[in-house]
């Protein structure tokens, strides 16, 4: 829906889930994927006489968060009750923060459609707890509640509607969640839901300077659904304001599926959360010098670590912000480049090989399955000469497969390369011997024909001859 | 010798010299359950076998535990206990069985006190005569016909019939003090933060606060020993140095000064509780205490502040009963919305639902500023009004409740008169203060009338001392004691 008329302007609301080894109000653990309801206690599951007791690291993770994203850290903040009835949520309220959010007024630097500056409000950041699970369809046609993620902390992340293409969302949330991970405070995990956004849209005519009704659309964890959303979406709007319709202000779901939007609640549910001050908790203070302990200890962000690694590395530009988009990759690309001592090359392997199969199989760098270690050797293998490069490749598909020492695969697989002269004269001679053809056309000054006879050696070799050795000695045999 | 109308400290002098072991303690009081619980009706659980077990286990244990173990206590039924029943006296929570014991609870477990029973109550603690419990009626000891007042009143019934030596309440506009009053026996509500709310079932989480109903006000320092202290499962629990609350009983109110609110003395209020209240009075000026007529005028407010503060708050937590994984669940429903709407219809009681919707009522959007927000700025207003008092007041003195306890039946459907029994204790609550509840002196028909002394923050010194010493001189529990009179 392209209508040069309009304008479509965006506001995220992202939910990043902390990553303390404890619940944010109990001690029970974090981590994601345990059997339903193991990881509870009384005070998760809203037993009757609980209380909470706010875990100290998520304020401290949240204001590390604040301070990264240039916000004001409120040094007198306090909780608030959200109160609703739905069964993932035990206490039938959400401990969240209303009037009086941990950071505030900040905003982060990406780029607009044209490559310019832009900066994105933050309006606010705060604290609260994430609600649990509901697992449909496994009990005849109703739902069985898994309490395991209620009370993982969550920080929501609410932004100014200063975003006005795909573009621009799709930097930010990347350039967030790059942010996040920098500073270490969420694996912002998407396919987990560690990291998800609320998308508020809304069009208006590029002459107007008013804001139209904006929809929301919850729960997104996927760049590629958000920006398909947002197309749907604003597309929807346009084409009913066009007809001479109105926008309704309502709550959305994406289906990914058919590719539209549904409307999630009618008006008769209108929700009234009753906000007001949670009495279980104290409220939260803090010190200018407990503020100033926390900005001093916050890591080197990705622009400086960018601009190291094209000094120090002699890395592209592009190339270099490439890799620092993710702290993980990042991580990987020091810890290789200090066992191999080929930064280039590993910067080449981890940019091509490794983001292509991440790609193809819609991964996050998190969830590349070998070590630095193992892709550290691997280069090393290939620069002793060991295997080539076109065996790298084959190396790199099985770390996915079967992550282990690369020497141990080549081994198993039969890749080491054969450097040996006599071998290799074994098939040139072979080689020579079932093509004459090829022979007569080279002498003919058909060059090509080194080409063929080489690319059948190593046919022959099933690609693990050494190609300079072969390339040299096929044209002293030729030349004989 | 009769055990039963020993006070603990009694009890604790014969444990401590041998006179007596806590099997024949324990057997006394299940005897005196079995004759007297009938009438009284104060328990919700009794646990009578369990407790000469652990009697005669903590007979012939070591007696590393100073002389307190081996002694039985009743335990209000909001106050969670593993293993066994927390009802809160509501049909949603008839067959809950807590998975934790209460911060309180461990306490009292580890100074080797041993559980007698779950106590009844008005349902979730919103009341003030006991009537609202789903299970039944709790009777006074003085006059069966007349309400033990609430919302603890199981617990006070049950102390003032020796049906337990002691016992544990909540207090959260007025529940332990009020019924202690009716009762004729002692009742101390801590300063909020004085005592862990963890494993209390929240009624009103910025007011409630768990206090011990005794017969007299030694015991109640004791137990206050052993329930006080910082608890780090609640946030809202004060971290404050450990003190020895009997060291305070002086006996001494010389240069005392107290203050008398005249507020609390003016309309609606019984003129024979005010002609006790007089009496105290002049007493306490015999004694050498320094006495002065002030006034509280922000008082008048409390009541409106209260009601709106408390049942907003009681909205919000009472919303986990919903009957998705405790408590009472329908067998209508056919959606979602039915599961949580009958569930909560036939499990919560109508007091409760009445508080209920009040409280969701104030919090709605365009309401929330002209009640919830203004009744905690008239709570600011009432602290300023109390910490001003204090400046220049040790003590304030007022009387419990407006009235002796009623008859059953005669306040129930009168939802307003049944909150105006708490006129006089509100206020402390919502200002966070110590206050105690103790007899001083009989009406006409030999109902019990309570004298109210008020405290500052964390000077339950002062307000145990000030009626240690009126009831050394008074001697009610010499002069009066419940007859159970039908």
């Amino acid at each position: 829906m392209a209508n040069t008329d309009f304008e479509t302007v965006m506001g995220l609301e992202v939910h990043a889930e902390l990553s303390t080894k404890t619940k944010i109000f109990c001690s029970c653990p974090t981590e994601f994927g345990a059997e339903p309801n193991t990881q509870v206690c009384p005070i998760c599951m809203a037993m009757p006489g609980t209380l909470p007791v706010l875990n100290e690291k998520v304020v401290e993770y949240a204001v590390r968060a604040g301070l990264a994203t240039n916000c004001t850290i409120s040094k007198d903040s306090k909780n608030d009750r959200k109160n609703y009835f739905y069964p993932d949520t035990p206490r039938a309220y959400q401990i969240s923060q209303y009037d009086k959010p941990l950071c505030e007024h900040g905003y982060i630097e990406i780029e607009d459609d044209n490559g310019n500056p832009k900066r994105i409000g933050i309006t606010r950041i705060h604290i609260e707890d994430d609600a649990g699970k509901l697992n449909h369809n496994e009990f005849n046609g109703g739902a069985l509640v898994d309490l395991n993620r209620a009370g993982v902390p969550l920080i929501e992340i609410v932004s100014e509607p200063d975003l006005r293409s795909v573009g621009e969302v799709d930097r930010y949330l990347k350039k967030l969640k790059s942010i996040l991970e920098y500073i270490e405070v969420s694996d912002c995990k998407m396919q987990e839901g560690s990291f998800r956004a609320d998308v508020n849209v809304s069009v208006k005519r590029k002459s107007s300077k008013e804001f139209g009704t904006r929809t929301e659309m919850k729960n997104m964890n996927s760049f590629r659904a958000i920006t398909r959303a947002i197309e749907y979406e604003a597309g929807r709007q346009i084409d009913v304001i066009e007809n001479g319709g109105k926008i309704t202000q309502e709550t959305l779901r994406w289906d990914d599926v058919s590719g539209k939007t549904f409307s999630m609640r009618d008006k008769e549910d209108a929700q009234d959360y009753r906000y007001f001050p949670e009495p279980d908790l104290v409220a939260i203070r803090l010190s200018d010098e407990y503020i100033e302990n926390i900005k001093k200890s916050l890591p080197e962000m990705p622009e400086s670590r960018r601009e190291r690694y094209i000094n120090q590395f002699k890395l592209s530009e592009k190339d270099a912000k490439l890799l620092t988009a993710s702290k993980y990759l990042s991580n990987m690309f020091e810890a290789a480049e200090k066992i191999c001592g080929n930064g280039k090359a590993v910067a080449n392997w981890l940019l091509s090989d490794v983001s292509r199969i991440l790609n193809e199989k819609e991964l996050e760098p998190v969830a590349i399955p070998f070590t630095a270690e193992n892709l550290a050797k691997l280069i090393e293998l290939i620069d002793k000469g060991t295997i080539s490069s076109a065996i790298g490749k084959k190396v790199i598909e099985e770390l996915f497969e079967n992550p282990k020492d690369p020497e141990e695969i080549i081994k198993e697989k039969g890749w080491i390369q054969i450097s040996d002269e006599g071998a290799i004269m074994e098939v040139v001679q072979k080689v020579l011997n079932n093509n004459p053809q090829s022979i007569q056309d080279y002498k003919a000054g058909k060059d090509r024909a080194l080409g063929f006879l080489v690319g059948q050696a190593m046919k022959e070799t099933k690609g693990k001859a050494n190609p300079q050795m072969l390339n040299k000695m096929f044209l002293e045999e030729l030349n004989k | 010798m009769d055990i039963t109308s020993l006070t603990v400290h009694e009890l604790m002098d014969k444990l401590e010299k041998n006179e007596i072991n806590s099997k024949e303690i324990v057997e006394a009081y299940v005897k005196r359950i079995n004759e007297k619980e009938k009438d009284v009706q104060a328990f919700v659980t009794t646990l009578c076998d369990d407790a000469i077990e652990k009697a005669i286990e903590i007979d012939n244990g070591s007696k590393d535990n100073f002389n307190i173990a081996g002694i039985p206590v009743g335990i209000k039924d909001n106050i969670c206990t593993k293993g066994i029943k927390t009802t809160c006296s509501s049909r949603m929570l008839e067959n809950f069985i807590s998975p934790y014991n209460a911060t309180v609870v461990e306490k009292l477990d580890k100074a080797g006190l041993i559980n007698l029973g779950k106590l009844n109550m008005d349902e979730f603690a919103m009341g003030a005569s006991t009537e609202y419990s789903y299970f039944k009626e709790t009777h006074n000891p003085w006059d069966l016909n007349k309400v033990p007042g609430g919302s603890s009143g199981g617990s006070a019934a049950a102390v003032a019939a020796d049906l337990v030596p002691w016992a544990l309440g909540s207090d959260t506009g007025g529940s332990i003090r009020q019924p202690a009053s009716f009762c004729g026996v002692v009742g101390l509500k801590p300063t909020y933060g004085l005592v862990s709310r963890y494993g209390l079932v929240a009624f009103a989480s910025s007011l409630d606060q768990i206090g011990p109903i005794t017969k007299d006000v030694k015991d109640a320092a004791i137990l206050l020993n052993i329930i006080a202290g910082h608890d780090e499962k609640d946030s809202t629990s004060y971290e404050a140095p450990k003190k020895d609350y009997t060291k305070a009983l002086k006996n001494n109110v010389k240069g005392l000064k107290i203050g008398v609110p005249k507020e609390f003395f003016g309309e609606g209020i019984n003129g024979e509780v005010k002609k006790k209240l007089e009496e105290a009075i002049e007493l306490y000026k015999s004694l050498g205490a320094e006495i002065e007529e002030i006034s509280l005028d922000i008082a008048k407010y409390s009541l409106a502040t209260y009601y709106i503060i408390a049942c907003a708050e009681a909205s919000s937590n009472l919303g986990r009963f919903d009957g998705i994984r405790y408590g009472y669940r329908t067998e209508k429903y056919s959606s979602l919305k039915e599961l949580y709407r009958n569930s909560r219809t036939e499990g919560f009681g109508k007091e409760v639902k009445r508080r209920i919707i009040l409280g969701t009522y104030v919090l709605s959007s365009g309401y929330y500023d002209a009640y919830y927000k203004k009744a905690q700025q008239v709570r600011t207003l009432v602290k300023k009004e109390f910490d001003k008092a204090f400046e220049k007041y040790d003590v304030l003195l007022t009387p419990t409740s407006p009235t002796v306890a009623f008859d059953i039946g005669t306040r129930a459907n009168n939802p307003l008169e049944m909150y105006l029994a708490d006129i006089c204790t509100v206020s402390v609550n919502i200002a966070g203060l110590p206050a105690i509840s103790i007899p001083c002196g009989v009406d006409s028909e030999n109902m019990p009338i309570g004298m109210q002394l008020i405290g500052n923050k964390f000077e339950e010194d002062k307000i145990l001392n000030a009626a240690y010493t009126f009831e050394q001189t008074y001697g009610f529990r010499e002069k009066y004691k419940p007859d159970f009179k039908r």
